[in-house]
């Protein structure tokens, strides 16, 4: 069984640990994409995933129920949602280094308060096996694709619909391509943004607890270590589209997924190097997608990062 | 009375105005941050309140084991070295608008800079190997701090994410060196590169047990100071800063600037790295990613970017990291408690500037100012 395979259990191993890796690439792209869509950037997503892997792993050990602890770091991300948010709306208040002072208050409140659960207990959340039609395990074990994944999915393509054909979608795109405009509409462009930033901080929380709840599954300090943060890169990548943003958060995934991939068939020389390769990856693909003259296409109007 | 009727000339032949109203914005941008600093500690009292501690007792012991006697004096200073580093290495690019959070990178590479080359001097005297190991390092700081602004200037990314970025890439890099190519055989536990010659080690000022280190952060900090308020070259750096389009139209460099500024914050990380190795630690290790550069970050933010500032207010956030310990120990409070502090200052700061402006009190018109 075990050779079955040969070198094919690379790209198996890849593909199947893109879609566990890329999950909470996915939530938290999502979450920047509605943010800055309304035109304020959110760096402080690292900081809210990580906090939502914390809340939502400390409630599901105390509720028992990984699905209540899914809620809670929903609520708790949109809640450092709403305070970036409402800090923003202050004059002379920069958005950029308020995400900064959040991530750090992010980490810092969830390594406090999540001392008392670095613990191996599992509480996985259930998750669908498409590998029935294989007799081969490691095609199996692939193929195991967890409940928020597709969620996941049902979330991309809504968010497309939204900004595509509904009056929210519009409110949305029109307060972030131009206040002047929202202003003259009678729009009130703090309050929707405002919003906007919650409902962003709630999807990266639920990245987080896809985190501590399914893969890797437990609570510990450096369960995160810049995935938010290259999120929010990939949402540039991804040109604020949703659709892109799931294609991307696949391909980050796999980058992720090379340096177990590769282990797992026994190649150990140079590990720390690919587990660089996502950031290595994110800023090559960021250096391809910019650029220094004109303004990027799709780009919210009033995004501070590409003014 | 005789003062009302005719003005006083001053030095330029423009009436002088009253020492209030020369004094009142200067002491707007000292009371503003010590105003939000105090707002911070308040919030993170109320935290702590909450949470059933006292924070009484919390500002006791860092006052003890940070500032309290001779030997909590020593420990602080001789972490407010790296944080002055850092902190100027998120100062001078900030002159130009940049805000660059990815010092970290720089500070680790400069030490596995250090410690790599310190095996291949061991040979050399002291004078010749110690600037030398100092130099490497820090070009290797400025060439990938100076690689942010370069891909700012040249390519349009934003250098918030990217010197992030290179800041996970650098500390893989790191670990693959002192895992890899770099390690001491003997190393077990802790892989780390061969230990330095002790002749190699930076030694400590005169009549204190703290490294020179100190002393050359403080000299950076002043000609950083000199650099931004008393050359043209600072001065073409406010200018971009403002307003980057008036600065082209000027015919101001703004590339080499900004490639420049960054590249010298670079080294200041760098040097960093370089005295945590040589004075510190002894070899490049793991303990280099001690989080100096996000600590720097605040450091920065609070000093309002001012280099001669930022000296007061290192030594101040490194009192509250060398107290870290005991407090964990008396207070059973986990060790993120100082981030959790960290972050409440640093969102009352930013929250600060919302209010330059708003005090009549500050406000020179209201002392007479023509």
């Amino acid at each position: 069984m075990e050779n079955e395979l040969g070198l094919w259990a690379i790209p198996v191993a890849i593909i199947g640990g893109a879609i566990r890796v890329s999950t909470p690439f996915l939530f938290v792209s999502l979450g920047e994409v509605l943010t800055e869509r309304s035109g304020r950037i959110n760096l402080g997503l690292e900081g809210t995933l990580v906090f939502g892997a914390m809340a939502g792993y400390g409630i599901a050990v105390e509720t028992g129920s990984p699905w209540i602890g899914v809620f809670g770091a929903a609520v708790a991300g949109a809640l450092f949602g709403v305070v970036h948010g409402v800090l923003c709306s202050m004059q002379r208040v920069n958005d950029i280094a308020i995400g900064i002072a959040l991530m750090l208050l992010g980490l810092g409140l969830a390594f406090f308060f999540g001392k008392p659960y670095i613990q191996p207990v599992a509480l996985d959340l259930p998750s669908i096996s498409f590998g029935w039609w294989s007799d081969i395990p490691q095609v199996q074990a692939a193929l195991k694709v967890n409940i928020l994944f597709l969620a996941g999915i049902v979330a991309t393509i809504g968010l497309w619909w939204m900004f595509r054909s509904t009056r929210v979608g519009l409110l949305i795109r029109v307060v972030g391509d131009s206040t002047d405009a929202a202003r003259a509409m009678g729009l009130r462009p703090s309050l929707i943004r405002t919003l906007a930033t919650a409902a962003g901080g709630a999807l990266a929380g639920v990245g987080g607890a896809y985190l501590s709840l399914f893969y890797p599954g437990s609570w510990n300090e450096g369960i995160s270590s810049g995935q938010g943060l290259m999120a929010v890169a990939l949402v540039i990548f991804a040109r604020w589209n949703p659709i892109a943003c799931f294609w991307a958060a696949l391909l980050f995934g796999g980058a992720g997924a090379l340096g177990p991939a590769l282990q797992s068939i026994g190649v150990s020389e140079g590990y720390y190097l690919f587990y660089a390769a996502p950031y290595v990856l994110t800023l090559g693909v960021l250096i391809m997608t910019s650029s220094p003259r004109r303004a990027m296409v799709g780009a919210p109007g009033e995004l501070s990062i590409t003014k | 009375m005789a003062d009302k009727a005719i003005p006083k000339i001053g030095p330029r032949g423009l009436p002088t105005d009253s020492w209030q109203a020369t004094l009142a914005r200067p002491a707007e941008a000292i009371a503003i941050p010590i105003g939000a600093l105090l707002s911070g500690f308040l919030v993170f009292s109320i935290f702590l309140i909450i949470i059933g501690k006292s924070p009484l007792e919390f500002f006791a012991l860092v006052y003890k084991a940070g500032f309290g006697t001779g030997f909590s004096w020593q420990n602080t200073l001789s972490r407010t070295t790296p944080l002055l580093f850092a902190a100027l290495c998120v100062a001078l690019p900030a002159r130009l608008g940049l805000v660059v959070i990815g010092g970290e990178g720089a500070i680790v590479l400069g030490g596995v800079m250090a410690g790599g080359l310190a095996g291949v001097m061991a040979g050399l005297p002291a004078v010749i190997a110690i600037p030398l190991l100092a130099f490497a390092g820090g070009l290797m700081g400025s060439a990938w701090i100076g690689a942010v602004g370069a891909l700012r200037h040249y390519r349009g990314v934003n250098e918030t994410i990217s010197s992030l970025l290179l800041a996970y890439i650098a500390i893989a890099l790191m670990n693959h060196m002192v895992e890899g190519p770099l390690r001491d055989p003997s190393s077990l536990n802790k892989p780390s590169t061969a230990p330095f010659a002790e002749h190699l080690r930076v030694g400590n000022l005169p009549g204190m047990d703290v490294h020179w280190g100190l002393a050359v952060a403080v000299v950076c900090c002043i000609l950083s100071w000199i650099l931004i308020e008393r050359t043209t070259w600072g001065f073409a750096a406010r200018i971009a800063g403002g307003n980057i389009r008036a600065a082209q139209v000027q015919g101001l460099p703004v590339g080499r600037l900004v490639v420049g500024f960054t590249a010298l914050g670079g080294t200041f990380a760098g040097l960093a790295g370089v005295f945590e190795v040589a004075a510190v630690h002894g070899s490049a290790n793991g303990s280099l990613a001690a989080g100096f550069g996000y600590t720097g970050i605040l450091v920065a933010f609070l000093a309002r970017h001012d280099p001669l500032a930022l000296i007061p207010v290192a030594i101040l956030l490194a009192g509250f990291e060398a107290s870290s310990g005991l407090v964990q120990r008396r207070m059973d409070l986990p060790d993120a408690t100082t981030l959790v502090l960290q972050g409440f200052v640093f969102v009352a700061i930013l929250l600060s500037e919302t209010l330059y402006g708003r005090f009549k009190l500050f406000a020179p018109e209201r002392w007479g100012a023509k």
